[in-house]
């Protein structure tokens, strides 16, 4: 036979192989459809039928926000299936048979991410933009004065786009947490506690503590996309999303050096 | 070829595998033979990378094994007849290992026929028996046509009609030119495939030969005598430095000497001679005992809850 060497390609186009070929990937990105846009779908119209009763929503109003900030629950599918697709290898014993086939363990993981980065961006995209669309739809047909957004205004699209980029993200991160821990309970803790919990705690405690906190942990700072506006101290949407993707690619960076030394 | 050299692999203070040195040579079927616990899968985890060797090296062809540029055209290896993801068809588990090297898709088809799973191809992989599963890993250790293939334990779990199809399969391998390493605890396995024998124990090497001398050497052989004047045999027999004891159908069994000596030996005494015949251990016992001072967990318990077969 030719011996020509594996290329990345290759390690790639096996890579979305497995991916597709596994039911919860489907499932999972189905549940962060459902959840992302159903729920964007709800606290839109909620919100809009409260517009005139509720003085704090009327002063406060960002149609935007409304429809896209629901996502943040969504980006728990985008977690989990980026914890997946790395700990199934491990916890099938898959990995055995993948780092037989690919013994540079870099190439194989990094191919690992980049398809499963590549199809949460996809799929990301699309239930942000589905969550802005519907959610807009439904302020405007249970309200239809209440004033609506559209993809046209200024900064909408950031935002939308920038939401979509952001549930990657979260999945890349999580999958770098992933090849650190090996098991799927513990990488999902440690994203969950990374998105929710610490976040949740720093509100806590006093306020010149829990302020850097909450700016600049790294998916708060990646949630700054999600904003039309920034206050006087919070970061500008692309540079916070930038210190998340930085954050991420240290976490992966120090995965991928631990899994090449360590026995598989 | 696979060579290791002063292969060494510890887990903290405990040496699984030992300062190992030997060659796998083409061709040939070679038995990797010890107790579990020995340290082969370890060995052979290493071989393909997946361990890092402590110290030492292993290399194939020359070339360490992440080093070669299409690694299932070289090397095939079943380590574990359950390292596939069960939510995966038989089809697309191949399907994926063939893409990653650029095996053309109809490999896949090729090799599932080799195995005989071409029916069961599309189902999901967790619904396949243990059988089943070790013909998948076979199929995905033939991928790639490679002059290598290594198999961890390949008949655990078969039925007979399992067992007898790898056997046949191993020699056909090895009739067409590949090299075969293949490990097993049974010694009566080995002495059915193997050419060649390498036997560790507790990760130490204690035999590399070929099957036919490890089997020679190996065995105490003694050669049982029936005789009507027994006592008279007994003592011409010690006399020569043999020991001598008697079964419990009242024959001799005399270890020391062999059967043309113990005839002679009657025949010039006039004793009459009813039965003359050389005995030999099992298999199975002549390796217990070379292997008996290197088993890791007797029976009878062992404090030390270590690594086991790893």
């Amino acid at each position: 036979m030719t011996a020509k060497p594996y290329s990345f390609a290759n390690v790639a186009v096996s890579e979305w192989t497995k991916l597709r070929t596994v039911r919860s990937t489907f499932w999972t990105f189905v549940v962060g459809g459902v959840l992302g846009v159903g729920l964007s779908a709800l606290i839109s119209g909620v919100s809009a039928s409260h517009y005139y009763s509720d003085v704090v929503i009327r002063a406060t109003w960002d149609p935007v926000g409304r429809s896209i900030r629901p996502l943040l629950l969504a980006q728990l599918a985008f977690a989990v299936l980026g914890v997946l697709t790395v700990t199934a290898e491990y916890s099938t014993g898959m990995i055995r048979t993948s780092l037989a086939a690919v013994p540079k363990r870099t190439k194989m993981m990094a191919a690992k991410m980049t398809i499963s980065a590549l199809s949460s961006l996809v799929v990301g995209e699309v239930v942000a933009f589905a969550a802005f669309l519907v959610g807009q739809t439904m302020i405007h047909s249970v309200q239809p004065t209440v004033p609506y957004a559209t993809l046209g205004q200024h900064n909408v699209l950031r935002v939308v786009i920038g939401a979509g980029l952001y549930l990657a993200l979260v999945g890349l991160l999580a999958s770098g947490f992933a090849v650190l821990l090996r098991h799927a309970a513990a990488g999902i803790a440690v994203i969950v506690a990374m998105l929710f919990i610490i976040p949740g705690l720093a509100a806590a405690l006093p306020t010149s503590w829990s302020q850097p906190i909450e700016e600049y942990w790294p998916t708060n700072a990646g949630t700054e996309v999600y904003s039309l506006g920034h206050g006087a101290h919070a970061l500008s949407a692309w540079v916070g999303l930038g210190e998340m993707a930085l954050f991420t690619a240290v976490v992966i960076g120090v995965a991928l050096y631990v899994l090449e030394r360590r026995d598989a | 070829m696979i060579e290791a050299r002063n292969l060494t692999k510890s887990y903290g203070a405990t040496l699984a595998v030992d300062d190992l040195t030997f060659d796998v040579k083409p061709g040939t079927v070679t038995g990797f033979l010890g107790p579990n616990g020995a340290g082969k899968t370890t060995t052979m985890r290493m071989i393909v990378g997946l361990d890092r060797p402590s110290k030492g090296t292993v290399t194939i062809d020359g070339r360490r094994y992440r080093d070669l540029p299409v690694p299932l055209q070289e090397v095939g290896a079943l380590l574990d007849a359950k390292a596939f993801h069960g939510g995966r068809s038989g089809y697309n588990h191949l399907l994926c290992l063939a893409q990653a090297n650029g095996i053309p898709r109809r490999r896949v088809d090729e090799v599932l026929a080799i195995v005989g799973l071409d029916a069961a191809a599309k189902r999901r992989a967790k619904a396949f028996s243990l059988g089943m599963g070790q013909r998948l890993g076979i199929a995905a250790a033939l991928l790639g046509d490679p002059r290598i293939l290594i198999f961890d334990e390949p008949v655990n779990g078969l039925d007979p009609e399992g067992i007898a199809w790898v056997r046949r399969l191993m020699r056909d391998l090895a009739g067409a030119g590949r090299t075969v390493f293949v490990s097993s605890h049974l010694m009566s396995e080995m002495a059915l495939t193997a050419d060649h024998v390498i036997v560790i124990g507790r990760g130490r090497l204690i035999r590399d030969e070929s099957t036919a001398r490890f089997i020679d050497s190996s065995s105490t052989r003694s050669v049982l005598v029936r005789s009507p004047s027994t006592p008279r045999l007994n003592e011409l027999l010690i006399r020569e430095g043999a020991t001598v004891e008697t079964d419990p159908s009242g024959a001799l069994v005399v270890v020391g000497l062999d059967a043309a000596r113990v005839g002679e030996i009657a025949a010039q005494a006039g004793v009459v001679l009813h039965e003359l015949a050389p005995q030999r251990a099992s298999l199975e016992e002549a390796f217990m005992e070379l292997t008996s001072e290197s088993v890791e967990f007797h029976a009878t318990g062992s404090t030390n809850g270590g690594q086991g077969d790893r």
